[in-house]
């Protein structure tokens, strides 16, 4: 005899829904998001034609001379020269400023979505409390999963990957902005207050600048992220240092496999080096 | 005097739904009876004061007494549930638990700013710039702004470390930046928060030192909290005691060590060392106590047991002090350059502004009790062993 309840043996129709959801979209809303697509990807497609038609040296020297502006170290400026021009030695140019355009557009959009999220979630507890379990599914769910849905809605080439990209990064400028803001110390609240500043005042005189270091980590993070989303974007057909890594999995080309692996390595250290803080500046504004 | 802040039954609630809390509060249940009904924390109950401009009002009581929720309510960061919350604005009394947002706005950028108890600064910003914080709030053009940081940093005397961080500043000093800062706005009120608290005893003493100096120039209306009575008599004209959300008693600090409302501020007093804030006005036994020598010339006398007697003129004047027919010679108490030479035959006045700590310096170096004379002259009353004894024990 079977135990089992019936209800438990009805099969709840979740996928289907999801699925139901989906179609509804790409029937209704297909031109919109295609005319979007379209916009976005031309976009895309310039800042790499600019990238790429700039001879790799002077892009070279311009990387050095924003290390140089940033850091006054003139031994890191060395080193990250060095390491870009293996990148170029090796053969993936091309494809580095392919990655580099993306992982810049992915950061972009999660951080001018992701702040105003953050701080808004900081004043109102309601809405971090509903956000938390859709920021943990964002980033939990296998990535795999929602280039299916991105896939369909924008078809392929760069923006599907790129809205994957932002998909899977943007918690991270969300919960550091949320955490960075809802840190700031009651007493510096009421300092701002009490001198009559008002609610945007408050933001950008007191909580802000005080969240900034926080901020600026959830903006590395947020690269970080971007780069780990290279190769699955190149799933859905997104050029880049992806490309190459799909190509030498199906072939078990070893050699082409790792030089593609090194280059995007590379270029995660050379962006987090770039963009974090000196340690000494930091150090001194946290008193 | 003129009033510059009233509270009239100030109700400080906070929690999910005040009016419930008032409520149960009007039907005479205790604190923790409506925290557990309501979710409701009752921090100020019936609180009336006022302060005069020009005065330093200290709230004082220990932690959880409300004092730090009553001050938060000038400048309207805590909400009055029920009550009035006056200030002086343009000479008119503008109540904050109802006025709009644009007069509170007006009122905490032109009226009213705050010092803080963990001073509260910019660490992203300079000390220039902190100071520069609240004249930026409230529009202050640059060129006007740069001159009033600079005159204010000179006040504090910080006007060498304007490029400087706060976190490389010592704590007194970081204090001083925030009081510039509060100063820059030329607001004429002050709101400060337990200011010292967080520093080390003999800075702590500095500051109170060199506040008290700025007040004489500066005229401000101090609103001051503190757990401290050394500090809250030293710096208040008038003293308020907190117990668990209500103001027990109000007055001076001579008023307050004396006359204690009830036995909390009894208790609270009792280890209270009055050398520092009596003084002969509050020690004194006033002449009308005084009996009258019986004899032919109608003296005061000024002590029973050794029979010293003042003989005063027409208009009060003290004449002469004698003693079984010896004549004592009357100095005036600024005029005794070291006390240990006072001979036996000397008799030193002192005025009512003399502390007790003079007075019993010189009784201990002279043996005589010291007659209290007006700016004119009168005899109004006299210190002897036993006033002073009475000012120590106070419970009398």
């Amino acid at each position: 005899m079977d135990l089992t309840p019936s209800f438990l043996l009805n099969k709840i129709p979740v996928g289907q829904w999801v699925a139901k959801g989906l179609e509804f979209l790409t029937s209704n809303f297909d031109q919109q998001f295609r005319f979007f697509s379209d916009g976005l990807e031309w976009l895309i497609l310039c800042t790499i034609d600019l990238l790429t038609v700039t001879p790799p040296l002077i892009v070279i020297s311009g990387v050095m001379g924003l290390w140089y502006v940033l850091h006054r170290n003139l031994k890191g400026a060395v080193g990250l020269a060095l390491a870009l021009l293996l990148i170029l030695n090796l053969g993936y140019w091309q494809e580095t400023m392919e990655t580099v355009a993306l992982v810049l557009f992915a950061t972009l959009i999660s951080v001018l979505v992701g702040v105003p999220i953050g701080i808004l979630a900081a004043r109102k507890s309601w809405l971090y409390i509903g956000l938390r379990p859709v920021l943990d599914l964002m980033q939990t769910i296998p990535t795999f999963v929602y280039l299916i849905p991105t896939l369909m809605l924008f078809g392929l080439g760069m923006v599907p990957g790129l809205i994957s990209t932002v998909v899977f990064s943007v918690p991270a400028p969300i919960r550091l902005t949320y955490l960075g803001i809802s840190g700031v110390p009651r007493e510096l609240v009421e300092a701002g207050k009490s001198f009559g500043a008002s609610p945007l005042q408050l933001l950008y005189k007191v909580e802000l600048p005080h969240a900034m270091p926080t901020i600026m980590a959830g903006l590395t993070q947020c690269i970080m992220l971007s780069l780990s989303m290279v190769v699955i974007a190149a799933l859905v057909g997104a050029d880049g240092l992806g490309k190459p890594v799909i190509r030498a999995l199906n072939t078990v080309n070893m050699a082409q496999g790792f030089e593609a692996g090194l280059a995007i390595v590379i270029v995660a250290i050379v962006l987090d080096r770039l963009l974090k803080q000196s340690d000494q500046k930091t150090s001194s504004q946290d008193r | 005097m003129m009033e510059a802040i009233r509270f009239e039954h100030v109700d400080v609630l906070f929690g999910p739904e005040p009016e419930k809390g008032l409520a149960l509060l009007d039907e005479g249940a205790d604190k923790d009876k409506i925290y557990q009904e309501t979710e409701n924390i009752v921090a100020v109950h019936d609180a009336s004061l006022s302060v005069n401009r020009g005065d330093i009002s200290v709230l004082m009581g220990l932690s959880g007494s409300g004092k730090s929720s009553l001050l938060r309510c000038i400048n309207g960061l805590n909400k009055v549930n029920r009550g009035r919350m006056l200030i002086r604005d343009n000479g008119s009394m503008v109540d904050l638990s109802t006025c709009g947002k644009k007069v509170l706005h007006q009122i905490r950028t032109e009226r009213i700013s705050m010092v803080f108890q963990q001073f509260a600064l910019m660490p992203w910003r300079t000390v220039w710039e902190n100071v520069s914080f609240g004249l930026e709030l409230s529009g202050v053009p640059r060129k006007k702004r740069e001159e009033l940081i600079r005159t204010n940093l000179e006040l504090v005397k910080l006007e060498e470390w304007a490029d400087k961080y706060p976190s490389e500043l010592s704590g007194g000093m970081q204090q001083r930046v925030g009081l510039a800062r509060a100063l820059a706005t030329d607001a004429d009120i002050l709101l400060m928060d337990e200011p010292f608290s967080a520093l080390d005893p003999l800075i702590r003493e500095h500051l109170q030192d060199e506040l008290l100096m700025l007040q004489k120039n500066l005229r401000k209306t101090i609103v001051f909290v503190s757990h401290d009575l050394d500090e809250a008599l030293k710096l208040g004209n008038q003293v308020s005691i907190m117990e668990s959300g209500r103001i027990v008693q109000t007055g001076s600090g001579e008023n307050i060590l004396l006359n204690p409302a009830n036995d909390y501020v009894r208790q609270f007093v009792a280890s209270m060392n009055p050398l520092k804030v009596l003084n002969c006005n509050a020690l004194m036994r006033p002449v009308t106590e005084l009996s009258v020598e019986p004899s032919r010339d109608a003296g005061i006398v000024l002590d029973e047991d050794r029979g010293i007697v003042g003989r005063v003129d027409i208009d009060g004047c003290l004449e002469q002090v004698a003693c079984d027919g010896a004549i004592y010679k009357m100095v005036e108490l600024n005029d005794v350059n070291d006390m240990k030479t006072l001979s036996a035959n000397t008799i030193v006045t002192g005025t009512p502004e003399t502390s007790m700590r003079d007075a019993v310096e010189i009784n201990h170096h002279s043996g005589h009790p010291m007659p209290v004379l007006s700016e004119d002259n009168r005899l109004i009353g006299v210190v002897g062993r036993e006033e002073i004894l009475g000012g120590i024990v106070r419970d009398s």
